[in-house]
């Protein structure tokens, strides 16, 4: 694999860790509406937040980008590629990750929230100083473990055109006729960059637990 | 609503369907095969094959399936591995699964009690018998949640076959889609039809759950 080659390969990891890590956090956003909606107390919205999360939990990726590609100009959005890409992933990662964070939420010793109670606070503050600061910590993990799975289905994008690592790999394997170099080195860059968000979530998780 | 069109096309969706249940059905059985091969060699192995095995695994398991599928079907040729698009996806779909399952399982296996092993050894128990009759059973209950979510898991990524032409639900409905012009309908479809799929395998698999719990108490 020549120099030029490589770098083609490298911009199309950058476009690869740029759309999963956009995705991830905007999933998180999203995600935590939905877990919200989840725990809330109205039957609709409970209802909401589980058929969300049963569907997109249920559906092939590739089939919710081909829906949301198709489905976008049809109801008159037309918006570039890129962006119909991080739609599909955000909305699908937000599934997984309302999920997650419900799991933390519920693990939250209630021991803590009664003490809370019992020390006078609100349960706003309950929420904002007990329960979420230990749902976050709990749910660390897990998310990281989101975000690698974000990371490796992100390669689907490459089907409806966006040019990532996987679609980048695939015009330097048809160009050169040599598929074995293209795949295994996008292959090593993916590896790359998993044990990066690996690394980076293994130190955030230590300053969590013993930050304070 | 094209919805007619889609009707017409039925025959050609239940072949679909069809090679999608040949791809996800065998894929899974040869998945859980070869993890639990994967799984006995680390546990056997010695330590030597462990790491190797371990490295290889982790590095199947931390790459999208789609590059796999690639290096396979269009490396493969190269190195004198030369599949149909229906066997490679096979083959594809049981090393991605094994190697997942490999994992669950050799969780699976560590979270034997250890007293159940040490009183199969005072019953007498051979090492065969003891992997027969102690670890294989209580391992399989133990992981039967988690091997559930990664059957589903599977199914789901039958999907990412029609990419490489193997003629599944997806790659069929999207041909009727691209034919009719009727995209949005078909994609539509082709998303229900995976939930109902998905949600029936969900349900499937907590009814065994339920009994197998009942099994454990008896």
């Amino acid at each position: 694999m020549n120099a030029t080659l490589f770098t083609l390969l490298l911009e199309g990891a950058a476009i690869t860790a740029a759309l999963s890590t956009v995705s991830v956090l905007l999933g998180f956003a999203l995600g935590a509406l939905v877990c919200a909606a989840q725990m809330a107390r109205p039957r609709a919205l409970r209802a909401f937040g589980a058929t969300y999360v049963s569907f997109f939990r249920g559906v092939p990726l590739l089939v919710q980008l081909l829906l949301i590609y198709n489905l976008l100009p049809g109801l008159g959005i037309n918006v570039p590629g890129t962006v119909a890409a991080l739609v599909g992933l955000t909305l699908c990662t937000a599934a997984y990750q309302a999920e997650i964070l419900r799991g933390g939420f519920q693990s939250v010793p209630p021991g803590l929230i009664e003490a809370g109670q019992m020390v006078g606070l609100s349960p706003a503050l309950i929420l904002l100083r007990i329960r979420i600061p230990l749902a976050l910590r709990l749910t660390l993990p897990s998310v990281v473990n989101e975000a690698v799975l974000i990371l490796k289905a992100s390669s689907l994008v490459s089907v409806v055109g966006i040019a990532d690592l996987t679609r980048t790999a695939q015009n330097i394997a048809s160009s050169t006729y040599r598929p074995i170099e293209a795949f295994a080195t996008a292959r090593a860059l993916y590896l790359a960059l998993n044990a990066v968000l690996i690394g980076g979530g293994g130190l955030l998780s230590r300053r969590m637990v013993h930050g304070r | 609503m094209n919805a007619a069109l889609l009707w017409d096309s039925l025959p050609s969706v239940a072949a679909g369907f069809g090679v999608t249940m040949l791809m996800w059905l065998p894929g899974l059985a040869l998945a859980l095969a070869l993890g639990l091969v994967f799984a006995l060699l680390r546990q056997y192995g010695g330590r030597g094959v462990d790491a190797a095995l371990g490295l290889v695994l982790a590095a199947v398991r931390g790459t999208p399936f789609l590059i796999q599928l690639f290096l396979l079907y269009y490396g493969g040729p190269l190195v004198g591995i030369d599949l149909d698009a229906t066997s490679a996806g096979l083959l594809g779909l049981a090393v991605y699964g094994g190697a997942y399952y490999a994992e669950i399982m050799r969780g699976g296996f560590a979270a034997v009690p250890r007293g159940h092993l040490e009183a199969a050894v005072m019953a007498g128990l051979s090492r065969a018998q003891t992997l027969r009759r102690i670890l294989l059973p209580e391992m399989a209950l133990l992981i039967l949640p988690a091997a559930v979510n990664m059957a589903v898991v599977l199914m789901k990524e039958t999907a990412v076959l029609s990419i490489i032409t193997v003629p599944e639900l997806t790659m069929v409905i999207t041909g009727i889609g691209s034919s009719t012009f009727a995209f949005t309908e078909a994609a539509f479809l082709l998303a229900l039809t995976y939930w109902a799929l998905t949600e029936a395998t969900g349900v499937a698999g907590r009814f065994v759950e339920r009994r197998m719990a009942q099994v454990r108490l008896a």
